[in-house]
């Protein structure tokens, strides 16, 4: 049966149809779900693309997170569904209290689009169940506020329970712990900077955003 | 102040004549503001349109030329692609961040006027030299900007340039080019018709934005809060509202629910209104009360020639009209009808529809009727300076090479050049690739547009007929570097004060440069903008003619090489010889501007970019990389600290070789075992080719000339910017 | 002497502020009826030697107009106090 993945769209959000585009080309299908419907119909994974949610304006996901959507998206997650947000989707997630955090101004505070390197750290997630502890991605990244922040004691708790799921191998901007990617305790929620979607074709320079995002679809 | 108030308002005295005339009337104050700021030099040419009509337009693939909105050409599988190129240098000299922004703001309503999704914007940069604070300021404010506002409207920025020199000093250059797609059935012009139809105001309110020009007519009661002066003539962008623009836009197409529609840039809703109205052969009204503002208090003028951002102006039939509202609050956007089209040609500015009329005019009067001067030309008398050729070689050839090296990844790392998942070569190489899809079902078509942006201020300084047909040819094997086949040009003609006699044949001669470049290379003209006054302190700065070139990639199957060297690979540099340093940036690093450009030979130049295109798209190369501003040395330079692979080069007779900058050469990377192959190719193509040397090892060797450590001269090309503009500014 | 500086920067009267607006429409929709003028700037503080309270008023006003605002769209007010 074929996996359908709900992606968020909220004004000012422009990572939609590639999020759709790259689900599509591993054989799921897509269907947008607008930010002013809670109900987010028959969907099997939610993606929250990314983007420039109301403009990022005062802090970025600080107006998003109080669409009618995220209503949905918190009932799908509460009851195990599959939650990936994407860059400014991570944010949005992390100011909905879906996941721990938050992301400040890069460090060298400049936006930066670049090519990264990310470790695989924990592969119990929704996203990384098909990847390997160790394994090493090429995945680009596209943020300006992408500095990820938590207090030591969430830090520490993110460490033991194995919620880190995936890090830069050369920190970018100057996240905590070098921190590129962490999940909910249910492990069913997971936000991450960089763009899986942006490496999932051959002319694109790198598939291995491919992995991600089938574990996405097989969860 | 007895000053007449046409002259307060810009207008000479024999155009305030030619208006009463047009009107057989004295034209009122409001009426004389429209004028003004339609017939400004920035909307109406009228310095330079006697000297445009010489471009090459026509092509069987150009479905809309020169004059409207955007140029539009066929690509193919049903796929039109619409460009573009507009300068935003006065605004961003002044607040760079948002003069950079609303300049891309600005370009991308002009592509979603056509109809069509932008899906690529470029930014071809000037600034002064790095070691004045204001110049820093600059440039580090205009980068932030185009990041700020091209990343948050979801665009990305594939590519451009960034120069930094003296010439540039207190008047930068920001140029932005953008692309976008459309259905061919699609195409949508920026026309009123059908009298009854109403006229749709999208977008932000309007305030006094960009007034600087008609304040003079405010009246005494604004002025007791805030000086006349020194209302704000910089806007803000606010790309947020861009996005939802476009989409609503877009939407509105996608049903066919407008006639026309057009975009408000220069001279706001004058011109928006009277440009429709005067396409169409149709007249308007408009109620200026209509207008959504942002400020109490704003008078007729000053809504009529605001030139607030985000703002577009559509057609609709009445019968449509509820749908229309209905997608525009989808997307947030506020919509108002503000006019109705009205048979005889009329543009009526109305306070309440059926309201006292406050002007009266022909709407084709304020762009047909627009003054036309052919202003005197005269070649300057002062040679530019002495030639390079005439130098002493350099003692140090190595350190004079690293000071050419220039590494912009700081500048286009602030960019998404990524989204839309197109990018297959962005912004660093010779020319940008982009993945060709279909723009409303996404389906790929295997095939890929090239795009590149090129400009040289020195040649065309040196001669600007000539340098210009250089920069043609120089993009056209950018293209051939990707494989990539020209299609059509954009121009952004960048230049000083046309009162002055030296810049009208600076510019007269650049047109006519391209102009046989383009027949040359039988590439169509299909837009363009003209940027004047370009000067500071009363210097003009070095003509500086930008142009924008399209291609297609007939058939992207895999990734072009890129400008990269690999171990063990063979160096070929193809194309004629070449020596003088006429012009070069070796040159002009020496206060040596001047001397003769090299030829360019037209027949060879096209057999050198086939050449290069055939073997690109037969993936015969490890390498690709044409020679361009600081010649073989810089080329080699910047393929060798990109790759980490260093060079091993023969002998040369001396420095001129390793700086010189004739045209139509490019240095291939190549497999030993391909070796013979290639070489066959380029015999049968006819290509003079010299095996210069090998890619190998960790240093940058030129024997008996130069030799570097790979890691002394990476540290050259990448730090300067870093360095640079991480040391404070200001902006005085 | 050790004086510190508060320095509001604002955009200018009549230039848009998109922040302040999209703040503003967003507010309804979470139930705040009847906030209205949201504006949105900056502040910035340091702390500086100088001689005099007007000296170090009259480099503060300097480092504000040259560097800290562009004042074609800003607006800045500066408070200069002796450091406590």
């Amino acid at each position: 049966m074929t996996v359908t993945v709900g992606v968020v769209v909220f004004p000012g959000t422009n990572c939609e149809a590639d999020a759709l585009e790259a689900v599509t080309s591993l054989g799921a299908q897509g269907r947008l779900l607008w930010h002013g419907e809670s109900d987010l119909g028959d969907v099997d994974a939610v993606i929250v693309p990314g983007g420039f949610a109301h403009g990022d304006y005062l802090r970025p996901g600080a107006i998003a997170r109080f669409s009618p959507v995220m209503e949905g998206v918190a009932k799908f997650a509460a009851k195990g569904g599959p939650v990936v947000g994407i860059c400014n989707g991570f944010q949005v997630l992390t100011e909905a209290g879906l996941l721990p955090g938050a992301l400040q101004k890069n460090k060298g505070l400049k936006f930066l689009c670049q090519p990264s390197v990310l470790r695989v750290e924990s592969a119990n997630s929704v996203l990384t169940s098909q990847a390997k502890v160790g394994d090493e991605l090429s995945i680009p990244i596209n943020h300006f506020e992408g500095n990820y922040t938590c207090s030591e004691e969430t830090l520490k708790q993110l460490q033991d329970e194995d919620r880190i799921v995936l890090t830069y191998v050369d920190n970018p901007n100057g996240s905590l712990g070098n921190i590129a990617g962490v999940c909910n305790e249910t492990r069913n929620v997971v936000g991450l900077m960089p763009h899986p979607e942006r490496a999932c074709h051959e002319l694109l320079g790198s598939m291995d955003g491919a992995v991600l995002l089938r574990s996405l679809l097989a969860s | 102040m007895n000053e007449p108030l046409h002259r307060a308002l810009g207008l000479t005295d024999d155009e305030a004549v030619n208006i009463d005339e047009i009107l057989d009337r004295p034209a009122n104050p409001l009426e004389l503001a429209m004028y003004s700021v339609m017939w400004s030099e920035h909307c109406s040419y009228k310095s330079s349109r006697i000297h445009l009509k010489r471009l090459p337009t026509e092509a069987p693939w150009v479905l809309v030329g020169p004059g409207e909105n955007a140029g539009v050409v066929d690509v193919g599988d049903g796929i039109a692609a619409a460009i573009r190129i507009e300068s935003h240098n006065h605004p961003s000299a002044i607040e760079p961040y948002q003069g950079a922004a609303t300049g891309a703001g600005g370009i991308l309503r002009d592509i979603f006027t056509m109809g069509a999704r932008p899906i690529a914007l470029m930014d071809p940069l000037r600034f002064g030299p790095l070691d004045d604070p204001r110049s820093r300021w600059i440039a580090e404010g205009v980068v932030a900007g185009i990041s700020g506002y091209g990343n948050a409207v979801g665009v990305p920025t594939v590519g451009g340039e960034t120069v930094f020199d003296a010439t540039y000093k207190g008047n930068p250059l920001v140029n932005v080019l953008c692309l976008g797609l459309l259905p061919t059935d699609r195409l949508v012009l920026g026309q009123a018709s059908g009298v009854g139809n109403l006229a749709v105001l999208l977008g932000n309110a309007t305030g006094r934005d960009g007034i600087g020009g008609v304040s003079v007519l405010a009246s005494a009661g604004f002025s007791e809060e805030d000086d006349g002066d020194k209302r704000p003539s910089v806007q803000v962008g606010d790309p947020y509202e861009e996005k939802r623009l476009i989409e609503a836009c877009l939407a509105l197409l996608d049903e066919k629910l407008v006639v026309g529609i057009q975009d408000l840039g220069g001279a706001g809703l004058a011109c928006a209104t009277s440009e429709t109205a005067s396409r169409g052969g149709v007249g308007m009204d408009v109620d200026v009360t209509a207008i959504p503002r942002r400020e109490p208090g704003m008078e007729p003028h000053e809504v009529m020639t605001s030139e607030s951002q985000e703002r577009m102006l559509a057609i609709v039939e009445p019968e449509v009209l509820a749908r229309v509202l209905e997608i525009c609050a989808r997307w947030e956007v506020q919509a108002t009808v503000i006019g109705r089209v009205t048979d005889g040609g009329a543009l009526r500015i109305l306070e309440g529809f059926e309201g006292p009329v406050l002007a009266d005019i022909p709407a084709s009067s304020l762009h047909d009727l627009a003054p036309l001067y052919e202003r005197p030309l005269k070649a300057p008398e002062e040679p530019l300076g002495p030639s390079a050729d005439q130098l002493a070689a350099p003692v140090d050839p190595g350190a004079e090479l690293m000071d050419l090296l220039q590494d912009l990844s700081w500048v286009y790392s602030q960019y998404d050049h990524q989204l839309f998942l197109n990018t297959v070569v962005g912004p660093g190489d010779d020319a940008t690739v982009l993945r060709l899809k279909h723009p409303t079902t996404g389906e790929d078509t295997g095939r890929g547009l090239a795009l590149t942006t090129d400009g040289n201020h020195r040649w065309c300084a040196v001669d600007p007929r000539a340098g210009t047909a250089l920069v043609v040819a120089e993009s056209v094997l950018n293209l051939a570097c990707v494989g990539g086949r020209p299609l059509a040009v954009v121009n952004c003609l960048n230049f000083g004060n046309p009162e002055h006699p030296e810049v009208m044949w600076q510019l007269s001669e650049a047109i006519d440069g391209m102009s046989e470049a383009c027949l040359a290379f039988d590439v169509p003209v299909v837009g363009g903008n003209v940027s004047l006054y370009n000067e500071s302190a009363g210097n003009d700065i070095a003509p500086t003619p930008v142009i924008g070139l399209l291609g297609l990639v007939d058939e992207l199957s895999h990734r072009p090489p890129g400008a990269v060297l690999k171990e063990g690979h063979r160096l070929v540099l193809l194309g004629p010889e070449a020596e003088g340093l006429g012009g070069s940036l070796w040159g002009a690093t020496h206060d040596a501007p001047g001397g003769d450009l090299p030829a360019l030979d037209y027949e060879m130049h096209r057999r050198v970019a086939a050449l290069v295109r055939q073997l690109v798209a037969d993936q015969m190369l490890g390498g690709v990389h044409d020679l361009s501003s600081g010649g073989l040395g810089v080329a080699l330079a910047e393929m060798a600290a990109r790759s980490g692979v260093g060079v091993s080069l023969a002998r040369t007779p001396d420095h001129r070789a390793l700086f010189n900058e004739g045209p139509s050469r490019v240095v291939l990377v190549v497999d030993p075992e391909r070796l013979t192959e290639v070489l066959a190719a380029c015999d049968e193509a006819e290509v003079p080719t010299a095996r210069i040397g090998l890619a190998t090892g960790q240093r940058f060797v030129v024997k008996d000339l130069l030799d570097l450590s790979l890691e002394e001269l990476t540290a050259a090309f990448k730090s300067p910017l870093p360095e640079a503009l991480g040391a404070g500014t200001t902006n005085r | 002497m050790k004086f510190s500086a508060l320095v509001d920067v604002r955009l200018r009267g009549g230039i848009s502020d998109p922040a302040g607006a999209t703040i503003e429409r967003a507010l309804p929709a979470l139930g705040y009826q009847g906030v209205e003028g949201v504006t949105v700037g900056k502040t910035i503080r340091f702390t500086l030697e100088a001689e005099t309270l007007t000296e170090a008023q009259t480099m503060a006003e300097e480092l504000c107009e040259s560097f800290l605002t562009n004042p074609v769209i800003e607006d800045a007010e500066v408070t200069v106090e002796e450091a406590s």
